[in-house]
């Protein structure tokens, strides 16, 4: 019995598809906001979709919430169209809004919201997961940007669905209100829920993202684990301060790259142990020597990079 | 354990009720608007003044056979109808769709047609509440003296007046921006009122303008309304109701093309 529960909660991974989107295109007049775009959610895991401002994130959102029509290749969530009726009532969205009608209440929001599902949570227990006990009296436009924000996350999980899209739902919020939101959404994993993420903040996606999409231009140029993301880029960072012109580092075995960064130099690195015995056989006056791993910050702007 | 077993099947079959969805989309759509000073003061403000101002202070005067404090209830009751209308569909449907909250709806599964009446209902209470108002004062401080039957008929009249005006609404909801709606609203309103002779009597409206007050639809439900009160000033009844008709169909039709060009617009 001791055994069984020091077990750690695992999250059910059914390892089927939820939504899909095959070779996926979408004009808005003449601008290709997407491009061949192929993507698939897969059960009980969180997706990132990375990227930066005008990539085409939301654009991806709205076509697998059935706001948008494809212009080309097609769009399925569990199997259906996303602009069904029933499709619709397995998913909650939380999206990008300019102003909500603020003369309502918090418990009048989740309440209204939550009559549209089949079987929603009972609203005391949509307040609870999206930390609004306190508020549910208060008017939303008495509300902080934060308080604002978890409003919509509880009408986006009222209506207790399988299928969860949340459209950049930290911008905006200071850091201890974005934490507050990241547990949030891995409290909902924990129960089982799928989730489709956009932002542009690498740190949330390598914070809570199982997989993460690195969409630019319309199209996804990188997969993976936010690991293997990581790795697409030189495996570490090496910064020192350091007399060697750049010339001379760059000849060392396993260098990659080196910039120079006020006093000091960065250099990437892919075996960082010959790299450092190199510099130290070469520079005795070698100091402030820090080593890290490359974040997914290197990787994205590597990546992005690489496109242009 | 036996109760457990029954209850359980029930809450997981259970099927969102239309009706109720649409119960409480007009519910809290009801309660949005009358916290909204800017609206619920001024629609229900406006025409309550006029009447006090020209009906009650002006003194006991007449109009034709009929007293002013009778004639100017179809005259305001059709001005309030219009703009508690007006104003309760056409700026809060700019407002939703240009700042994205009716994208937040449309993601959910509420029935489209749930948001649309929820706002025609929100606008028939507010008329209701307006017309009966104007009523009120008249009976209890303008010496009004309406049988029961002209009194319910006069009311149900003006009331009807909200479906074509929230018809007019929702065109212009479709193609006004967010903050430029009210006044928007207020360009079509306000002359409106005046050419179909809802501020000044219609006989001494100029003879050009009263030409053009027979396209108006405020002109057709006030000569109901005033019909009722054996005030009518011409045209026969059904030509007024199939003008309001008509009025509403070309609406809904200018609202169907907007709907479609955001469709366009988003995807």
């Amino acid at each position: 019995m001791a055994i069984a529960q020091v077990v750690p909660i695992q999250r059910s991974r059914a390892n089927g598809t939820v939504a899909e989107m095959r070779g996926t295109g979408k004009n808005f007049g003449a601008v290709r906001a997407l491009v061949d775009f192929n993507f698939q959610v897969r059960a009980g895991e969180l997706t990132a979709l990375l990227g930066p401002n005008g990539a085409g994130k939301t654009t991806a959102i709205k076509l697998l919430l059935g706001l948008a029509r494809p212009t080309s290749g097609r769009v399925s969530v569990f199997g259906a169209d996303p602009a069904e009726a029933t499709t619709r009532t397995r998913v909650g969205a939380m999206l990008q809004v300019g102003r909500v009608p603020e003369t309502l209440r918090v418990g009048e929001h989740i309440d209204l919201f939550s009559s549209y599902y089949p079987n929603p949570l009972p609203i005391s227990e949509t307040l609870a997961i999206a930390g609004l006990e306190d508020l549910r009296n208060r008017k939303f436009g008495d509300l902080s940007g934060g308080q604002k924000q978890r409003v919509l996350f509880a009408l986006a999980i009222c209506g207790n669905p399988d299928l969860l899209f949340l459209d950049e739902p930290t911008v905006g919020l200071d850091v201890e209100a974005r934490h507050l939101l990241w547990q949030e959404i891995r409290n909902l994993l924990e129960r089982g829920k799928t989730v489709v993420l956009t932002t542009h903040y690498l740190e949330e996606a390598d914070a809570l993202a199982d997989r993460v999409a690195v969409i630019n231009k319309g199209s996804i140029i990188a997969e993976g684990t936010p690991a293997q993301i990581k790795s697409r880029t030189a495996g570490k960072k090496i910064r020192c301060v350091t007399q060697l012109p750049a010339a001379v580092i760059r000849d060392i075995k396993g260098v990659i790259d080196v910039q120079s960064d006020r006093e000091a130099v960065v250099i990437q690195s892919n075996d960082p142990e010959s790299v450092l015995r190199g510099l130290l056989s070469l520079d005795l006056e070698i100091s402030g020597i820090e080593v890290t791993s490359a974040g997914l910050e290197d990787a994205f702007l590597a990546l992005t990079r690489e496109e242009k | 354990m036996a109760s457990v077993s029954t209850t359980m099947p029930a809450a997981t079959f259970a099927r969102p009720n239309p009706l109720r969805i649409c119960f409480k989309e007009a519910k809290y759509e009801f309660l949005k608007c009358l916290r909204l000073p800017m609206y619920s003061v001024s629609t229900m403000l406006f025409p309550i003044m006029f009447y006090v101002l020209f009906g009650l202070v002006m003194g006991r005067q007449t109009i034709g056979s009929i007293s002013t404090t009778v004639y100017l209830i179809p005259a305001y009751g059709t001005f309030g109808v219009m703009g508690a209308s007006l104003f309760g569909t056409a700026a809060t449907l700019a407002g939703d769709r240009g700042l994205g909250w009716l994208q937040v709806k449309r993601a959910s599964p509420m029935p489209i047609y749930a948001y649309f009446l929820a706002k025609v209902v929100m606008s028939v209470i507010f008329s209701t509440v307006d017309v009966l108002m104007l009523l009120t004062l008249g009976m209890v401080f303008g010496g009004v003296h309406l049988p029961a039957l002209v009194a319910a008929k006069l009311v149900l009249t003006l009331v009807s007046g909200s479906l074509p005006f929230s018809a007019m609404g929702l065109a212009i909801g479709y193609f006004a921006g967010p903050t430029s709606a009210p006044a928007v609203i207020n360009v079509f309103y306000l002359p409106m009122s005046f050419c179909s002779g809802l501020w000044m009597p219609f006989v001494f409206l100029p003879r050009f303008i009263q030409k053009i007050a027979v396209f108006l639809p405020p002109y057709h439900l006030s000569q109901l309304a005033f019909q009722q009160v054996g005030a009518g000033q011409g045209g026969p009844t059904l030509w007024h109701w199939e003008s309001l008709v008509g009025f509403s169909l070309i609406c809904l039709g200018i609202a169907w093309v907007g709907h479609q060009r955001d469709q366009k617009a988003n995807g």
